[in-house]
């Protein structure tokens, strides 16, 4: 039985509970003095390391928290180190918002540096919604994959993953190395305690570049224009029975 | 339920487009509303009532379950007023409502909904329900008439008519009071400001708001805070009570430690007075002296003087960056050492720091089914809010705050919040607890400011005193389910509450007047910031003078010479 090392990248993204605003150009969302916080999807991603290290079923011998962006991803990395990811590597890249396919690259050099042979990503994170980086890294790697998992149990190198699926629930089974994406239901992330908090900062931060991985920022896409959604129409209040009956006719809707 | 709980953090992430799950999710309860408590706290019951009722029928098995048999409206249960306050007795100078009064008002305010009429039209009792009722359950009034002006001018012919006539008024907000204040005791007549709802105007140089009373505090904050400000008040209820009503019961809340009272942030009001008269002081003003502050007097009257039909208030700028930590402790001396650390090292920043036993917490996790931060447990917990203007400049105050009270052992454990969505869970479990304290049946409040030092004595002595005397217990049998402390400490504000299975007049004879009595010899006040309302009027003695009390009362008789306004209470 082999000793998991899982790697997870995590990506710091505008906060969930913030509502996002275009900016003036119309060429991307605002990110300028917004809350930003670490991709929902990512934090269960190493919740469910920590909590495979915690079970103790397979050993886990190291626990790698990923992230490439600005300066600032430091931060959701040291998050992810005070929920237990052991160390981390942060791939500076001020610029370019990189795409998924050159996320995948830079993660399929990670795993073959690190010599991963578990990697939980998140199924999509919440700024693009792309739902891609962990297919294609299955692609690159030609690993066995389970997208969007809401249970999963590994012993003896073997992964069950249990996905939900419509009307019911799908188990698949495969061996290491393997990619899995996680989904909603997989666990509830934990808080990062003081005590970790503080440990955190002492554990190791690489810093590396794009170069360092032989990897490029170009980009295949180029985004034409972001727009709000239609305003909702707003709903009227009535008064009483007889309001609605009257604004009901005028609907024809009686 | 554990298992609908578990799901929460992942169902506030619904918009995150998973739509199988959001189809999912409509099979649970609204599991949303366990986090704004007492402000949603109808609908909460209603939802632990259908979730008994979904067990009930499940278990067993198509048996014969008759509507009425199940828990459906609770309320009809709580007993009247003046049944559970027998020395009550009604005024005979009021006149009872009658046919012809409904015709005036129904002439001033039409015929639609802002008369809600039980004395001329059969309208059940059920519909005055929530008029007459208060939200913890244990005073109930017998209004048959509801007035729902939508102008100031309403109002004024409103009481003009009533003083005229000695109709007795009881003005109504949201009806989140804790001391029956928003409720009638007998037969007066509603004063709901519920449809004076109009942001009036917002200045975003000065940060003057000025608003009509009957505005939701959620809705004024969530209209400053399109333009960056702050309403300087904030409480459990938001989403339910009034700034009018905020105002006429000088509300404290959670961020008064930061922004300051009532007293200090309201710059102007418009009132209405018994006879009519418009007192129309609505200014936008720091400084004004001239003459005597009069706006002064109807912050915190609860609606004994005059009824607040709208208000000018200043908001602060609101901080972008905000952090909160949860701390837990082993000892009330090391709650008091971090809070000075937390004064001294946080200073600017720091804008609540908030007290909560262990015993509170317990309760609020057996009450919502929620899984607390912390792993172990600890006798006491405070949580912290930080807000400021930068959030490096903050985050580097906190990490240095958090790493000095670790370090030296002030506190033994802590979480501080990564995001949103666990900043708000972190607050969920101080604002949690009010609903929770009346969950299991029944709860009594006691609203005390207590000199820091002593503050937490009291809980330790009222607990004693219910283990002694035998109404404390784990079974049904006893009344008395848990004695909880929790507060702002940051203002020496304690909340004292006994939870109860059932209101028990052994409980209340056991705590009353001791309590009072207890805070009268450390010159602390019976009431920090919930008011005197019905539950605390006979005991005002404990905390002001004779002299006191008789320039009080010639304040009412000049302002209510006929008493209509909001009677049988206050003082």
């Amino acid at each position: 039985m082999s000793k998991l090392r899982i790697l997870v990248p995590v990506k710091r993204v505008i906060d969930y509970a913030v509502k996002p605003r275009v900016n003036k150009a119309q060429t991307a969302v605002e990110t300028n003095g917004v809350k930003h916080s670490m991709n929902p999807f990512d934090e269960l991603s190493i919740e469910e390391a920590v909590r495979l290290r915690e079970r103790k079923k397979q050993p886990v011998e190291d626990i790698l928290a990923f992230s490439a962006g600005p300066a600032k991803s430091q931060d959701i990395l040291r998050t992810a180190m005070a929920m237990g990811a052991d160390r981390g590597i942060h791939v500076v890249e001020e610029k370019t918002e990189l795409e998924p396919l050159s996320v995948a690259k830079l993660l399929q050099k990670v795993a073959e540096q690190e010599k991963s042979n578990l990697i939980i990503l998140g199924k999509q994170s919440i700024d693009d919604d792309a739902n891609q980086t962990g297919q294609m890294l299955a692609g690159l790697l030609n690993w066995p994959q389970a997208t969007q998992a809401s249970k999963v149990e590994i012993e003896n190198d073997e992964c069950t993953v249990t996905r939900e699926v419509d009307g019911g629930v799908e188990t698949l089974k495969a061996k290491l190395p393997m990619i899995i994406t996680t989904d909603l239901r997989l666990n509830e992330p934990r808080y990062a305690s003081l005590p970790n908090i503080m440990k955190a900062k002492k554990k190791p931060l690489e810093k590396k570049t794009l170069a360092d991985f032989g990897v490029s920022s170009e980009k295949r896409l180029k985004t034409l224009k972001v727009e709000e959604p239609a305003a909702r129409q707003g709903g009227g209040k009535v008064d009483d029975v007889d309001g609605m009956i009257g604004k009901l006719k005028e609907l024809g809707a009686i | 339920m554990p298992v609908i709980h578990r799901a929460i953090p992942a169902l506030r992430r619904l918009r995150l487009s998973n739509t199988a799950f959001q189809q999912q999710s409509r099979l649970q309860p609204r599991p949303a509303q366990v986090l704004r408590p007492a402000s949603q706290i109808v609908q909460l019951r209603h939802q632990h009532n259908n979730t008994e009722k979904a067990e009930a029928s499940t278990s067993a098995g198509g048996a014969d379950h008759s509507p009425q048999e199940q828990p459906d409206r609770p309320q009809s249960k709580i007993k009247y007023t003046s049944e559970s306050y027998p020395n009550l007795k009604r005024d005979s100078r009021f006149k009872e409502v009658t046919a012809d009064d409904v015709k005036f008002f129904r002439g001033l305010l039409g015929e639609g909904s802002a008369v809600l009429d039980g004395v001329t039209q059969k309208t059940g009792e059920e519909d005055f329900e929530a008029y007459n009722a208060d939200w913890m359950r244990k005073y109930r009034g017998q209004c048959r008439l509801v007035l729902k002006p939508e102008t100031t001018e309403h109002v004024s012919k409103i009481l003009k008519y009533c003083n005229d006539n000695l109709l007795a008024v009881t003005p109504q907000g949201g009806n989140t009071g804790l001391v029956g204040g928003s409720v009638p005791v007998f037969d007066e007549i509603v004063l709901s400001l519920s449809k004076l709802n109009t942001v009036r105007s917002f200045d975003d140089v000065s940060g003057v708001l000025v608003a009509d009373a009957g505005v939701i505090l959620q809705q004024a904050d969530d209209y400053v805070a399109q333009h960056n400000h702050i309403f300087p008040l904030d409480l459990g209820a938001k989403g339910t009570c009034q700034i009018g009503a905020n105002v006429a019961t000088n509300a404290g809340g959670l961020r008064l430690l930061r922004y300051g009272s009532m007293h200090g942030n309201i710059l102007g009001l418009e009132v209405v007075l018994p006879d009519g008269t418009v007192m129309d002081d609505l200014g936008t003003l720091r400084k004004n002296n001239t003459g005597y502050d009069l706006k002064q007097l109807f912050i915190g009257a609860e609606g004994t003087i005059g009824v607040i039909t709208a208000i000018s208030i200043l908001c602060p700028q609101r901080s972008p960056a905000v952090n909160v930590a949860y701390f837990g402790l082993e000892s009330y001396e090391k709650v008091q050492e971090a809070f000075k650390e937390a004064k001294k090292q946080l200073s600017e920043i720091l804008s609540a720091f908030e007290l909560m036993d262990h015993q509170s917490q317990d309760l609020y996790r057996q009450a919502s089914g929620a899984k607390l931060p912390l792993e172990n447990d600890y006798p006491f917990y405070c949580l912290i809010e930080t807000s400021g203007s930068n959030t490096d400049h903050d985050s580097e105050k906190l990490n240095n705050f958090l790493e000095h009270v670790m370090g030296e052992e002030i506190v033994q454990d802590g979480v501080v919040a990564q995001d949103e969505t666990q900043l708000q869970s972190l607050w969920a479990c101080r604002e949690g607890i009010s609903e929770a304290g009346q969950h299991f049946g029944g709860v009594y409040k006691y609203d005390l400011s207590i000199p820091l030092g002593q503050l937490y004595d009291l809980v330790i002595e009222t607990r004693e005193r219910f283990q002694k005397n035998g109404l404390m217990g784990d079974s049904d049998d006893f009344p008395v389910k848990e004695v909880i402390g929790y507060g702002h400490m940051g203002d020496s504000n304690l909340h004292l509450n006994v939870a109860t299975r059932r209101y028990d007049k052994e409980v209340e004879k056991a705590i009353e007047p001791w309590v009072y009595e207890w805070v009268s010899k450390r010159n602390g006040s019976i009431s920090a910031e919930h008011g005197l309302g019905l539950a605390k009027k006979e005991f005002i003695g404990y905390s002001r003078s004779e002299t006191m009390i008789a320039l009080m009362k010639g304040v009412k008789g000049l302002y209510d010479p006929n008493g209509i306004m909001n009677p049988y209470k206050y003082i």
